[in-house]
């Protein structure tokens, strides 16, 4: 009898430990996978799309953006793209975004994780000019235009032609004649489609485009442009807002210290 | 010739389905668009897969109302009426295992259980997904479903979805009999959770019963026939897919199609 109990008892152990092995193990490799499936450092999502991280939580996968694409610009990542299989994104250089003005792939997403809100300034209509789907991005060594030589193609193709892109004109040194005419990026407009990175006559794109958090910088609170009324105020306002455990009154006042002085 | 009727009533619900996703995205069909996990039928009622959508909700996103009441009329619809049929009525991963299965037995590749595996993995990777999704915030399953790759190999051309599913194919055929349905997909498993006490059942009549074991040879998932030949019963295990083989194969007409009211273990 006691014999038996302890065979059973045994094998309970070994099965409980069989299970925590296949979970801990199984889990471990999943979550793995799972990850370096999303580290993606390059992916350009549809117009619309949240945040990567939310963005990735919210695709249901479901390829309607991919259908309801005019275009064929969209794709369903596979396993070996580096993207999380099954999502949507797109590469310009090959067909970029033609900023339908009626945004049917936003429009067919039925998780969320595409989001007509996302395209919505204020109390206005959801408007394809909003989105943010990248950034172009020019390298100017190897763009013609930088060179001195009359180009121009990103500027003309791009959709919003003297918003999102514009000419800069520049002495030309070297021939001490002619005008360079420069393509100059503006951030607060360009919506990230592509157009122009498809237009470059260079062998590899001389502009093209980045995700935001790849092409776009970020100042810290503590610089403030005193020349803007309006950014000027939070002078005022952080200072209430520091943190708790900082002597604030110490931290502003320490140049004018005593101590410092009579050092 | 042997009844078939049901098998061939599936198929062509199967095929038709996936018919309509290609027109759908080839054609721009509206009658059917998406895919398994959420679809749109006529451009106007969402249907989507309840156990992907739990996988987005533990991952910590509240999915829009349009798919989260899509997954609600699923999830209802399956547990109050269909039980497991998605899987022998819908998936198309069932047309390839069950392929799988049959070859087995016409090549007598018979189960000398080099690998054998417990049916209830699925429940524990079923589990697993749902921990995976909440910790690492992704749908941990629907990424390497082999069910989206399917699809996403027939509707897009996807080589590495043919890929998943040749060799989803392979160590059905060759390594486990029936592996993938009936021991592996934990969206399999999430039904047979769910669907236990819904409506459809198989009924089975131990008077007219002979013990000829036929319904043994075809069913993919053999535990639930466990009362066959010694009472008269629904087939009450949720791990049933009410694919009617075993109705199509008795010859005693000792099987068929019943409706459940009661809620018996």
């Amino acid at each position: 009898m006691k014999e038996e109990s302890m065979a059973t008892r045994r094998k309970v152990i070994q099965r409980m430990l069989e299970g925590a092995v296949f979970m801990g193990g199984g889990g471990l490799l999943w979550g793995k996978s799972v990850n370096a499936s999303t580290k993606a450092d390059y992916v350009l999502r549809p117009p619309g799309a949240l945040k990567e991280k939310q963005f990735l939580k919210a695709c249901i996968k479901c390829g309607q953006c991919v259908e309801a694409c005019p275009y064929d610009t969209l794709k369903l990542a596979e396993p070996g793209d580096g993207i999380a299989n099954g999502t949507p994104f797109f590469e310009p250089r090959t067909i970029p975004c033609y900023l339908c003005t009626d945004m049917p792939c936003t429009d067919s997403c039925p998780s969320g994780a595409l989001d007509l809100k996302a395209l919505t300034k204020e109390d206005e209509k959801a408007d394809i000019l909003n989105s943010r789907m990248g950034l172009a991005v020019i390298h100017k060594e190897s763009c013609l235009a930088y060179w001195g030589i009359r180009c121009e193609a990103c500027y003309r193709a791009c959709p919003l032609v003297d918003k999102a892109i514009t000419l800069d004109y520049e002495v030309n040194e070297r021939t001490g004649k002619h005008a360079k005419l420069l393509p100059i990026v503006h951030s607060d407009v360009c919506t990230g489609c592509g157009v122009c990175e498809q237009a470059c006559v260079a062998e590899k794109a001389a502009i093209f485009v980045l995700p935001l958090d790849k092409s776009t910088g970020e100042v810290g609170d503590h610089y403030i442009k005193s020349w803007e009324k309006k950014d000027e105020q939070r002078i005022n306002e952080d200072v209430e807002k520091a943190d708790d455990d900082k002597d604030v009154k110490s931290a502003i006042d320490y140049l004018n210290d005593d101590d410092l002085i009579d050092d | 010739m042997k009844n078939m009727k049901f098998l061939l009533l599936r198929r062509i619900i199967q095929l038709s389905i996936l018919f309509l996703f290609v027109g759908g995205n080839y054609f721009g069909w509206e009658l059917l668009r998406g895919n398994y996990s959420s679809a749109i039928i006529a451009d106007s009622l969402h249907l989507s897969d309840p156990y992907a959508v739990l996988q987005i909700l533990v991952s910590g996103f509240l999915a829009s109302s349009s798919v989260l009441f899509g997954a609600l009329l699923i999830f209802l619809i399956y547990v109050l009426i269909g039980g497991r049929m998605f899987c022998s009525w819908i998936c198309p991963m069932n047309i390839i295992s069950d392929i799988a299965f049959r070859l087995r037995r016409i090549l007598k590749i018979e189960s000398d259980s080099k690998v054998s595996l417990s049916r209830n993995l699925r429940y524990y990777i079923l589990a697993l997904s749902l921990i995976v999704s909440a910790i690492f915030g992704l749908a941990a399953f629907e990424i390497i479903s082999p069910i989206s790759m399917l699809h996403r190999a027939i509707v897009f051309g996807s080589g590495a979805g043919w890929a998943i599913v040749a060799v989803v194919f392979l160590v059905d055929l060759f390594i486990l009999k029936a592996g993938w349905c009936g021991h592996i997909c934990p969206l399999g498993g999430f039904y047979s959770l769910v669907g236990k006490q819904a409506v459809i059942k198989v009924k089975h009549n131990k008077e007219k019963c002979t013990n000829c074991m036929d319904c043994f040879d075809v069913c993919v998932e053999e535990p639930v026939l466990s009362i066959v030949g010694k009472k008269s019963d629904y087939i009450r295990g949720g791990a049933c897919t009410n694919c009617g083989r075993c109705i199509e194969v008795c010859k005693d007409d000792a099987m068929k199609y019943s409706l459940k009211f009661d809620l018996k273990k």
